[in-house]
């Protein structure tokens, strides 16, 4: 082997990588609370009473399950147009990564939901409160809490998965060391970095959200 | 028990029955209740009048939790009526919520809200429902939370309370609402022995103010010293309905002793 390592180049667009970074920080952490809202609106549909809400919601979660997030992607950006619905890059891959990490959510919040001991949904309504009122005041926190290491890691995976809107020129993190890689041609030094700030960005949403989690799941259980 | 036996008897009270000038009876009529084949509730017919303080026993799955279960509508009726306050469940497009509001239930398991203090517990209801201000809300919470003995717990969480605790807490956040009738479904059975006491004493002293109650719960000497009228139900009947000396010392039907003799001969 008589290949000589020369990260400098890759080092010179610090800047490039900089911004690639903080581009896929912000639009996972749309997508994160995006699909949670969302994931959370499918888990009651999933969970109501009313059958044909039950339906679209398993519809749906299934469809998104059930296909690749790439091809998602396409759809996306390169389908919709044709329906008159024209997406910039960033635009169709925060919408693809919300859409589909709401329905990875939605399965994760109704275990949540399903852990909740029916006594605290019953003493909801025997003080009179509507059910909505009873699942968002009553049933929520503890739901989530029960659930959020699950969640947390559902929210890495998908900050993972946002390298592959790189495909669709979104300029995030690794569309940034692909344009390096095509200026420099030094792909194995380009691809390490990458992998590197990969991890460390997962090591800081990690701490970000256990950090959110400790004050939000603050309360003491027996 | 001591403490209960040694109290006055609530109908002896003339001040009793005067606090709560609002109309508040029950009345069941023919309600039947089948889980699958089993039929749970058979024909049950009963009043209870405003004031009034019942205690409900009987053997385990006789019935008696899923009785008081359906007047706040937590278990479906498949016939009969029931009447709270005026508003009839068991109809289409009964308002359960609002007779929801009128009557505040107290659980074997506490089902306190872990998630919240003890005073966001006693709050959530009021602010929700009445649309208390934070203010207003917090001061019927400290009233209710003096009357159980409880107010310098207010801003500790569920966990942080011992069982008894945690019970009187349930008694408070249920009556910020201001209900007409409580009903308590074994209010002391998940409890350990050296806390029944605690909350007896809280539900004698919520009966002196003559609030209607109807209480399930195996703890005789509390049926003796509160109660207008014991109910033993057996198999999803009402077998025998008594004042509780009568109940107690000459009661009529076989079961009905068969069941005292097995819970009061230890």
């Amino acid at each position: 082997m008589d290949y000589s390592f020369d990260f400098a180049p890759v080092f010179q667009a610090w800047r490039l990588l900089a911004e690639g970074a903080w581009a896929t920080t912000w639009i996972s952490a749309i997508s994160m609370a995006a699909g949670l809202v969302l994931g959370t609106i499918l888990t009651a549909m999933r969970m109501a009473p009313v059958g044909v809400l039950r339906a679209l919601a398993i519809g749906y979660i299934e469809i998104i399950r059930n296909t690749p997030f790439l091809v998602q992607v396409f759809f996306i950006f390169f389908g919709l147009p044709a329906l008159g619905l024209r997406l910039d890059a960033m635009q169709a891959a925060i919408l693809t990564m919300t859409l589909n990490c709401s329905a990875y959510i939605a399965e994760i919040v109704r275990s949540g939901v399903q852990s909740i001991r029916p006594g605290q949904i019953e003493a909801g309504k025997a003080l009179g409160l509507p059910s909505f009122d009873v699942y968002r005041f009553i049933v929520f926190r503890p739901a989530i809490r029960a659930v959020y290491p699950s969640l947390c890691s559902q929210f890495i995976l998908m900050m993972l998965n946002t390298s592959l809107v790189a495909s669709i020129s979104a300029q995030e993190l690794t569309y940034a060391a692909q344009m390096i890689d095509n200026r420099t041609f030094r792909s194995f030094e380009v691809y390490f970095v990458l992998g590197a700030i990969y991890l460390a960005l997962s090591q800081l949403f990690s701490l970000g959200l256990q950090l959110i989690g400790r004050s939000y799941f603050s309360y003491p259980t027996k | 028990m001591s403490a209960v036996a040694a109290r006055i008897r609530p109908d002896q009270n003339p001040q009793a029955v005067t606090d709560h000038p609002a109309q508040a009876t029950i009345t069941m009529s023919a309600v039947n209740k089948w889980y699958g084949k089993m039929h749970v509730l058979r024909d049950i017919d009963l009043r209870v009048n405003k004031g009034e303080h019942l205690v409900l026993c009987g053997p385990s799955g006789s019935g008696k939790s899923t009785l008081i279960r359906c007047i706040n509508a937590l278990e479906e009726i498949q016939s009969g009526t029931i009447e709270v306050n005026g508003n009839v469940l068991g109809r289409k497009g009964a308002k359960v919520d609002h007779i929801r509001r009128d009557v505040g239930m107290v659980f074997q398991q506490f089902n306190l809200f872990p998630h919240l203090t003890v005073l966001q517990n006693c709050m959530l209801a009021p602010r929700r429902i009445h649309r208390a201000t934070e203010a207003e809300a917090r001061d019927k919470a400290m009233h209710f939370l003096e009357q159980v003995h409880i107010a310098e717990h207010g801003h500790k969480y569920p966990a942080q309370l011992s069982g008894g605790q945690q019970q009187r807490v349930a008694i408070a956040r249920a009556l910020c609402m201001g209900p007409q009738v409580m009903l308590f479904d074994e209010p002391t059975s998940a409890l350990d022995p050296e806390m029944v006491k605690e909350v007896l004493d809280t539900m004698i002293g919520l009966a002196d103010q003559g609030i209607t109650m109807i209480c399930v719960t195996h703890e005789m000497g509390f049926a003796r010293a509160v109660a207008h009228r014991v109910i033993f139900m057996d198999r999803g009947e009402i077998i025998e309905s008594a004042p509780p000396s009568e109940f107690f010392g000459a009661p009529k039907h076989e079961r009905t002793r068969a069941f005292l003799g097995q819970i009061l001969n230890h």
